[in-house]
């Protein structure tokens, strides 16, 4: 039997729904292309293609999947079960495309100087002034986004746990490379991307055992198929060998372990407490455009799959899982409120919020229920929206050295540039959630369904959490407004590109405040289809 | 009282543009800053003025009208509207709002005139003309609107306006403190008119005059309700028009520039009280407890008023125990029922001329001996002043009741009314009269006759026209003003339809009214031995029990200290360690406890990523932990 005949005969080609994936394969079509205008293309004209080309095939996977959404509205499996197309992926998957796009006006925006000239070049040497010098760029970083972009957009759609890791190490690859490519201060940059690098690995062999368990749990990798064998307590036996094998009982501690090291993984990638302690230094050190597509499209993504490893094989047992959630929903946070109060870097302090955020995000999911689901994908939205105008803000404000990134020189900012600071004074009010912002009426949501789950105690800590919280922010707002300028501060550099970014996500911030009824209707409907099993 | 009203048309439709001028220059006088320094004040009297003439055509509108259909109601917008509550904003032109109207525009307007030359120097011409055109608005707000809210908003303008121009100066501690005290006394008052609304809400489901009155003859409501309810708006009267128990703000609100008091604290401001109960005057029908309070009240406050006005030698304070004695009279007659309502209102408007003319002549006898207000030192100013001493006799004449000048006709048949009712308040309204014929003739002689007693560095002279015009306008009101209402019942018949009074054979020569005339000359004749006749020592003596109880303002405030402030201010420590120690300690104790737990976590992140995995790992077994746990 030669390996011609096998693939002939005994092995069918397997079906793949080309319309449900087209989203999938546009951002990843988009990529290949743009590596082979790496290859084909003169330094000159790259930018000129790669940027264009980015937004094409980010725009084009978003119309798709609006076009998905409104006229298909599938609710199936595709591609051999290995992904599941339904109304909550598609909100997300938009959501990630709309944050991705946003992020790519900060990636793209030339002017501000992010990206290091010659990433090979060591830092302080004489190739890293002539890569200076010369003007190159690193035009590879579209590709590497639209990869993780397009991992992205696969994580949370992944219907079997193999394909889930695999969306998992596509996305976050490009991310560490990506996180590297700071232009100043290029040490900790690299710093932060052999730590995210290293943490990542360590967290995904966690993940990748929680699924070798799972399946030894239940005999299949498919999510639907582990739902089945938690309420059944019985294995799954594979078509080919129904009637030979018997099904056996399924072994409890097997199901545990399995659980518990998958959810590590995806805490991690969430930065939930105790698995969070790579974001504020990856945050920190990572260009400010690439650290707001991770703190936006990331967690966005992350706790897609979370929703689904959690709403579709584990619902069964939601008894089981939630008090670890509790108590990870609890410490993360407290601990991301209590911690970001001693911050003294912008970017470090965000990181923090973000941790904080994504412990407001859990209590949605502990909720279990369709409110639960909808309030979710509404935060997501809106905190995605409000985090990468922040990180904008935050390119903006710039001295000699490139961004200031210490809280002390943005005292006065108020007074220097009253616009920029009021629109970043009105993001963090949005973060603390102050009513008629976006943050408000997400964790109003969120907390609600919380509420209405059984989770009182959760919602307590949440809202104290809050108030924590607000400290934090209001501080810096006191900071900006009502401190003494430094004499020679940092001023803000306006770009284009970046200038539209914070006008987009001002814009989504406060219409989703002021006017949040047609995005929970949306969410409410996407949420009201369940995943696919 | 069923009252089916008209919607305004013509001019009146217009009727809110007497709220809007003034409000208009108040805005741009405030908000146009030092811009407008140079003709700010100007503006502000023509937008007076404007508001007057307006009023007038409007008086002159409504004229035409036979006498029922006079009153017209100018809706103006929803101003709430919830589940169960809907307030609509209106205003209501009647005879008692338009009789309102013309006194405040007309004597506002005239003070308006007299400011600009008593404060020509003062850095500040321009707030106090800010100050002066809001409250003419509020003033004509409070008289116009249709319902208690709308009376309430006005109601807190004329106190924000009072306690703005009191403390004008407030460089001097002491103004600074009257201007506190007439705010928190009032405060008190305020919170009854408060409740009272508040009362109507829950009884009638409504606050508009047309809608509470209607309903006052349900059956269904009792009486006690509308004894509260009278009760309520009467505290809330009191405040306003410094009555017995809530007087004690109004002497020490002379700390204010002379012409506040002539238009707030004398003429108008002080006698929203008196309209409030007239204009109520449905619900205190209801209730007779409630009447007779209000009459009590009043007749209390005039002697009371009396008595302070005989002990006080700073010349404006006489003159504010005077105003508080007056609004005792019209409180004292609106107390008496219909009856009453017609004097009350002839001698409110009556007195907003004598009162605003006096006050006025005595800011121009300080404007003369270079800001004394001690009569002690004044005297023989009679020829140096002489037009302001000629209007200031003709208030006199009035004030005291004598004959044909103003006073006489409305206080006599305040007098008459009150006789007819009750001996006791008859009694009480004739003393009064004599004390007040005493306390008047002593500050008319410290002041006028007799020897100069005052510094020879004092050189005083006759004010500037700007200043003495309204003193005549004023004084031909004082001396005419009594017998053009009052004689034939012009002015009872104008009011009839809203005082609902029932007419009455009225007789100029009456035992009451003689008895009355001899008591005033008595009174007259005493001040003239002590004051006139003999010299005034330039140090007040000694004097009896009687003299320091008045002086003290009958222990007015000794009372309310004891009473009120020293408990309260006890309180106010209890609270204030309280918040310190208790609240305070928590708060910061908690923040502390948060930072410092902050600073401790916060050494967690080592940067290594060695330490970091560790976390990794611990958590790990963590979640496995608190998976099994349950299944334990």
């Amino acid at each position: 039997m030669t390996a011609s005949v096998l693939a002939a005969g005994n092995i069918p080609a397997p079906h793949v729904e080309y319309d449900l994936v087209a989203p999938l394969l546009l951002v990843f079509g988009t990529a290949v292309l743009g590596v082979l205008v790496e290859a084909l293309f003169g330094r000159r004209w790259r930018p000129r293609i790669q940027v264009p080309l980015a937004f094409a095939g980010l725009g084009a996977a978003f119309v798709w999947t609006v076009i998905l959404a409104v006229n298909a509205d599938p609710h199936q499996v595709a591609a051999e079960g290995a992904l599941g197309i339904d109304g909550p992926t598609l909100f997300i998957q938009g959501t990630i495309l709309v944050l991705a796009m946003l992020s790519m006006l900060l990636i793209a925006d030339r002017r501000q100087d992010t990206f290091a000239a010659q990433a090979a070049a060591l830092p302080g040497t004489d190739a890293e002034a002539r890569a200076l010098a010369g003007g190159s760029e690193h035009t590879e970083i579209y590709p590497l986004t639209l990869f993780a972009v397009g991992g992205m957009l696969m994580f949370p759609a992944s219907n079997d746990l193999l394909t889930m890791f695999v969306a998992l190490e596509v996305m976050s690859l490009p991310l560490y490379l990506l996180c590297g490519l700071a232009r100043r201060r290029r040490l900790l940059s690299q710093e932060a991307a052999v730590k995210y690098f290293l943490l990542g690995a360590f967290s995904s062999a966690f993940f990748l055992f929680g699924i070798a368990l799972l399946y030894g749990y239940s005999g299949s990798m498919s999510l639907g198929d582990i739902a089945q064998v938690v309420q059944t307590g019985q294995t799954i036996v594979p078509e080919e060998v129904v009637g030979r094998v018997q099904p056996q009982e399924a072994t409890e501690a097997l199901l545990y372990g399995g659980v518990a090291l998958l959810a590590v993984g995806l805490l991690f990638k969430m930065g939930a407490v105790p698995f969070h302690s790579w974001k504020p230094d990856v945050y920190q050190g990572a260009p400010t455009p690439v650290t707001a597509l991770m703190a936006s499209g990331t967690l966005v993504s992350a706790v897609g799959a979370l929703l689904r490893v959690f709403y579709v094989a584990l619902e069964n047992m939601r008894w089981d899982w939630r008090p670890m959630m509790w108590a990870v929903a609890i410490i993360t946070m407290v601990v991301g409120s209590i911690v970001a109060i001693t911050q003294t870097d912008i970017k470090r302090m965000l990181a923090y919020s973000s941790v904080a955020h994504a412990g407001f995000l859990l209590t949605g999911v502990i909720a279990t229920s369709e409110n639960g689901l909808s309030s979710v994908l509404f935060y997501l939205a809106a905190y995605g929206a409000t985090t990468i105008g922040a990180f904008a803000v935050v390119t903006m404000v710039r001295d000699t050295s490139g961004e200031a990134g210490h809280l002390s020189r943005w005292a006065g900012l108020g007074k220097r540039s009253p616009a920029v600071a009021g629109i970043f004074a009105f993001f963090l009010l949005a973060f603390a959630g102050i009513p008629l912002t976006s943050g408000f009426t997400g964790k109003f949501a969120v907390f609600r369904a919380a509420f209405e789950g059984g989770a009182a105690p959760l919602v307590v800590v949440g809202v104290l959490s809050s108030a924590i919280a607000a400290f934090f922010y209001v501080r810096v707002i006191v900071l900006m407004f009502f401190s003494d300028p430094e004499p020679e501060g940092p001023s803000v550099v306006v770009a284009p590109a970046t200038a539209a970014a914070v006008a987009l996500g001002l814009a989504a911030t406060v219409v989703l405040g002021v006017l949040p009824q047609p995005l929970l209707d949306l969410a409410g409907q996407a949420a009201g289809q369940l995943f696919v099993r | 009282m069923e009252t089916h009203l008209v919607a305004a048309t013509g001019l009146q439709a217009y009727a809110w543009l007497l709220i809007a001028l003034p409000l208009a220059g108040a805005a741009i006088l405030l908000l146009g800053g030092r811009a407008t320094d140079k003709w700010g004040h100007y503006l502000a009297t023509a937008l007076s003025g404007g508001a007057f003439v307006l009023g007038f055509l409007m008086f002159w509108q409504m004229l035409g009208y036979p006498g029922e259909e006079r009153a017209r109601s100018v809706h103006l917008y929803q101003f709430i509207k919830t589940g169960s509550v809907d307030v609509d904003m209106g205003l209501l032109l009647d005879q008692l709002s338009i009789s309102f109207v013309l006194l405040i525009t007309f004597v506002g307007t005239l003070i308006h005139v007299y400011s600009i030359g008593y404060m020509a120097e003062d850095a500040n011409r321009r707030k106090f003309f800010a100050y002066l055109n809001l409250f003419v608005a509020s003033m004509l707000l409070l008289v116009l609107a249709d319902n208690y809210l709308g009376l309430f908003v006005g109601w807190e303008g004329v106190g924000l306006a009072s306690y703005l121009l009191i403390g004008f100066w407030q460089h001097k501690p002491t103004a600074a403190v009257a201007a506190k005290k007439a705010f928190v006394v009032n405060r008190v008052g305020d919170m009854g008119l408060a409740i009272a609304m508040m009362l109507m809400f829950a009884t009638f489901g409504t606050v508009s005059y047309t809608g509470v009155f209607g309903l006052v003859e349900n059956p269904a409501v009792s009486e006690g309700v509308m004894t509260a309810l009278g009760l309520l708006l009467l505290l809330g009267a009191c405040g306003k028009s410094a009555q017995l128990p809530l007087q004690s703000w109004l002497l020490d609100a002379m700390e204010g520039p002379t012409p506040v008091s002539a238009l707030i604290h004398a003429a108008t401001m002080v006698t929203a009280g008196v309209y409030l109960i007239v204009r109520s005057g449905v619900i205190f029908e209801a209730s007779p407890t409630a009447q007779l309070v209000v009459a009590i009240v009043g007749a209390v406050t005039l002697l009371a008023g009396a008595i302070i006005g005989c002990a006080k030698d700073d010349i404006k304070k006489a003159l504010a125990g005077s105003t508080m004695s007056q609004i005792g009279y019209m409180v004292l007659a609106a107390g008496l029922g219909p009856v009453g309502y017609v004097v009350a209102i002839g001698h409110l408007i009556t007195h907003g001329f004598f009162k605003a003319g006096m006050f006025l002549g005595a800011g121009s006898v300080m404007h003369a001996t270079e800001d004394d207000v001690n009569m002690r030192r004044y005297g023989a100013l009679r020829k140096l002043l002489p037009i302001t001493f000629g209007t200031f006799f003709l208030g006199y004449l009035a004030i005291i009741g004598v004959p044909p000048f103003a006073g006489f006709f409305t206080k006599e048949g305040i007098i008459e009314a009150a006789w007819d009712q009750n001996v006791v308040l008859g009694v009480c309204a004739i003393a009064g009269a004599a004390i007040t014929a005493f306390y008047m003739s002593r500050l008319m002689f410290m002041t006028f006759f007799g020897e100069k007693r005052w510094d020879p560095d004092v050189h005083p002279h006759e004010s500037p026209a700007v200043m003495t015009v309204p003193l005549v306008i004023l004084a031909v009101g004082s001396a005419g003003m009594g017998a053009f209402l009052m004689l034939g019942g012009r002015f009872e018949s104008f009011l009839e339809p809203v005082t609902r009074t029932p007419h009455a054979e009225h007789h100029l020569i009456t035992l009451n009214g003689v008895v009355t005339l001899v008591l005033v000359a008595v009174g007259v004749a005493i001040a003239w031995v002590k004051y006139g006749a003999r010299p005034v020592p330039q140090t007040a003596p000694q004097g009896s029990a009687l003299t320091t109880f008045a002086r003290k303002d009958l222990y007015g405030d000794a009372l309310n200290e004891s009473l009120f402030m020293r408990p309260g201010q006890w309180l106010t420590r209890l609270a204030v360690f309280f918040d310190n120690r208790g609240v305070d300690g928590l708060v910061n104790g908690l923040a502390a406890l948060i930072g410092g737990t902050s600073g401790r976590v916060r050494r967690l992140q080592t940067g290594y990523v060695r330490s970091y995995a560790l976390s990794m790992f611990l958590g790990a077994g963590l979640l496995v932990a608190a998976l099994l746990v349950v299944r334990i």
